[in-house]
Parts: structure tokens; C-alpha cells; sequence
């Protein structure tokens, strides 16, 4: 979706304002929407989660902070999955007609859980497209659901640096439809084909790009 | 350890908690009522956060880089196995990458669609890394970025940046300081700073 998380290139955003290295958290229900989110029984799904997050409306988006979106977002995602009731989010009372379950995360599997490696990597249903230094064009594509296909590669060309094999598809994992696999390349443009004569000589842009989002030169 | 004063404002009683505050702790116990999560795990998952991971890790990761040509050569081929040498793992470092500054290339990492940050051996991102100036900007002017940084690049040291749109994150080895061939890796580590492994500083 042209949402405004895809803020890549954009200008008039503020200044970064870099500082010595903060807290990890500057407030305290900060620390619990982080663990809430991990430890959430809607935890799983990270591209349902991300999308999740870029359906907040654009304004909210830009005004909320990194937190109010992830709460924000936890909440729909407990409504939607039908974990809590409408009701019982406004009260912050169980029904007392639904039965208790047991969490999901234990404490002690909490440091085992979060240090174990999943991955993204899965077998790869066809040979791939590209191979190592083809120029390839990412395409104009605008659909409405999840993607990572950035807008600021849009109708650029670039060059496949890197194949790493086929890795889950967002577009398609993140509504419901599967792992759908596809192969994923680092693609390398360079500054000038993506931002014009002005940009410097021989700066580039590297993304992570699955196949479905590109097209041969 | 971070710990900020934040931490237990809410029992002070000097100022009333925020709205967010408010419905974050009503969500909290409405979980735990249902029996789906433990607050017990949720201390947990923050202590994790706050004490086992964070730049320290990448640090150690780096100076060991510095220091053995041939962990340095595991760690440019395959990331993910040589960082997991160090006993670094977990979610948001399942693919690791790393990429190696040079005299004559400079690298930075951003994440323009989210917040993706190699967690296991940098820790939860820095508020700047995942507010909108720094997502928008890093890749159309990197440097411009560094010169908000206090880094002024010169003009013949090409930047790379890497956007990192998929599960792949990535980790910047910057250059060895100069006059520092007779420190030990502990004290090269010491040396070694977050911005420096997002991209975002020179050592």
C-alpha cells in the first residue's frame, strides 16, 4: 500500500536529532507493550504485524510514536483475531463467560525463546529468474495490501548483487495466504538512477527484493 | 544497564499517569485475567532486552573481526554463523549481514518501511533510528545524514546504504582506528560504538 510508512526520499520530515546512547526504554508502558506484543497470543505473524502498523491512518501514524503504534496495533490485532471482545478492551475485564486459557509464554521459556534463530529461508519451488549481476528494473506496482517493495525503487534499474535463496513473501503472508515463497535478491541502485544528476557519483542504494517485484532490463 | 528515572513514576503520586499509561496497564490485566499472558514472562522479555542484548554484543563481534583475519572471513561470508560463534541469536538477526567499511567506502543502514534493526547484536533501536527524519532521509542524503551525525565524509569515499526491506539485517564493521595494533579485543571493543555499527558514525 503507497502508505506513509514507505517514507523513503521524502523531505520536510524534521531534523534526526542523534544523542548519546539512550535507555532502551524512556517509560514504563513502553517495557510492557513491548513484552505484551512478544508475548501475545497474535504473536507469529510479523508481515500481519507490520501491515498491521501501516494501516494506522496516515496522520496518527506521523503523530504517534514508535510505542503508540505498536500498541495501537497489538489492540486490532486482539479484536480482529477475536481474542478479546470489543467490550472487554474498553472495561479491562475478562467476560466472565469465556474460559481461561493458559499464556503462551512461560517465564522460563522467555530467554530460550528469544535467543533461538528462526528463519525465513525455505525450499525453493523453481529455478531462480536472476543470477548475480543482471540488471533487472523494479516494478510499478501500487496494490493496496502489504508489500516491501519500496516506492522510491519504483521503475528504477539496478543490479542483483546477492541471491539468498526463497524467503516468505510478505505480500502474500501477511493476509493469511501462506508462506507463499519466493526468491528474495539484494538489488543495488545507485544514487543517481534513483534521485537524479544531482545525487553523488558513486553513491548507492542496496534493498532486499523478492522476485515478484522485478522485471528483466 | 539502562534505567531511567521513568521507571516507577507512576508510584510516585506526583503526576497522574498518562492516557497510554492508563490503557496500556488496562490491557495488561485484562490479559492476564484471561490467563494469556504472565506478567511474570512479560519482567522477563524487558530484562531481556534491557540486560542480554544490546551494542556491547556487536561490539565484541567487530573487535573480534579486527583481530582474527579468520573470523573476520567466516564473518563477511556468512554473518548469521560467525555472530552465533559468539553465542549471539534470536529473532530480528535470523540473516545476518555483514558489510565492511573501507578508505574508499562508507556503509549505513536504515530501515524506510519500518524499524528493522539487528537485535541480537545491537539491541532494540535508538528512537532517532526508527522516527520518520532519519527513515525519509538516509537514503535520498546519507550524507547530509552523517554531517547531523558531526561527520563530514569526503567526497571520494563512496556511501552505501542498505534498506533492509526483508529479514535480512545488517551489521556495519567499521574501520580500525589507527594506532591500535597493541590493544587486545576487549579493549578494542571498548572502542566500538552502535552508530559506528549502524553507519551512522566514523570511529
Amino acid at each position: 500500500m503507497n502508505g506513509v510508512h514507505d517514507m523513503g526520499g521524502m523531505h520536510g520530515l524534521g531534523p534526526i536529532e542523534p544523542g548519546p546512547d539512550q535507555p532502551v526504554f524512556h517509560q514504563d508502558w513502553e517495557r510492557r507493550v513491548h513484552a505484551l506484543v512478544i508475548a501475545s497470543p497474535t504473536r507469529g505473524n510479523i508481515d500481519a504485524g507490520r501491515h498491521r502498523r501501516e494501516l494506522i491512518p496516515c496522520p496518527d501514524y506521523l503523530r504517534m510514536t514508535y510505542y503508540e503504534r505498536w500498541f495501537a496495533a497489538l489492540c486490532e490485532m486482539l479484536l480482529k483475531g477475536g481474542v478479546v471482545s470489543p467490550e472487554e478492551l474498553a472495561s479491562g475485564r475478562a467476560d466472565p463467560a469465556t474460559a481461561k486459557a493458559t499464556p503462551r509464554l512461560a517465564p522460563e521459556m522467555v530467554a530460550p525463546a528469544l535467543s533461538r534463530s528462526g528463519s525465513y529461508l525455505r525450499d525453493a519451488a523453481s529455478p531462480t529468474a536472476f543470477a548475480t549481476g543482471d540488471r533487472v528494473r523494479a516494478r510499478n506496482l501500487s496494490r493496496e495490501g502489504h508489500t516491501r517493495l519500496a516506492r522510491y525503487v519504483r521503475g528504477r534499474t539496478g543490479v542483483v548483487e546477492h541471491c539468498h535463496g526463497a524467503h516468505v513473501f510478505p505480500d502474500t503472508h501477511a493476509h493469511g495466504g501462506g508462506e507463499d515463497p519466493r526468491p528474495l535478491y539484494t538489488v543495488r541502485f545507485t544514487a543517481r538512477e534513483l534521485w537524479g544528476p544531482d545525487a553523488a557519483e558513486r553513491d548507492s542504494v542496496s534493498l532486499d527484493l523478492w522476485e515478484p517485484y522485478l522485471e528483466r532490463v | 544497564m539502562p534505567h531511567d528515572h521513568h521507571d516507577h513514576d507512576h508510584d510516585h503520586g506526583q503526576e497522574p499517569p498518562s492516557d497510554i499509561a492508563l490503557r496500556v496497564k488496562a490491557l495488561e490485566s485484562l490479559l492476564v485475567e484471561k490467563g494469556l499472558v504472565d506478567p511474570a514472562a512479560l519482567d522477563a522479555i524487558v530484562d531481556y532486552y534491557e540486560t542480554k542484548v544490546g551494542p556491547r554484543n556487536g561490539a565484541r563481534v567487530v573487535a573480534k573481526a579486527w583481530s582474527d583475519p579468520e573470523y573476520r572471513a567466516r564473518l563477511l561470508a556468512d554473518a548469521t554463523a560467525a555472530i552465533a560463534e559468539l553465542g549471539y541469536s534470536g529473532g530480528q538477526g535470523e540473516h545476518m549481514v555483514a558489510v565492511e567499511n573501507t578508505p574508499a567506502t562508507h556503509n549505513m543502514v536504515v530501515c524506510t518501511l519500518c524499524s528493522c534493526y539487528p537485535w541480537p547484536v545491537l539491541g532494540l533501536p535508538p528512537v532517532w533510528y526508527k522516527s520518520a527524519p532519519y527513515r525519509s532521509r538516509a537514503v535520498i542524503d546519507p550524507r547530509g545524514v552523517l554531517a547531523e551525525f558531526g561527520t563530514k565524509l569526503p567526497a571520494d569515499v563512496a556511501v552505501r546504504v542498505w534498506d533492509s526491506t526483508a529479514e535480512l539485517r545488517y551489521l556495519v564493521i567499521p574501520e580500525r582506528p589507527p594506532g591500535t595494533e597493541a590493544l587486545d579485543e576487549a579493549a578494542l571493543a571498548a572502542l566500538v560504538t552502535r552508530d559506528g555499527m549502524i553507519g551512522t558514525a566514523r570511529l
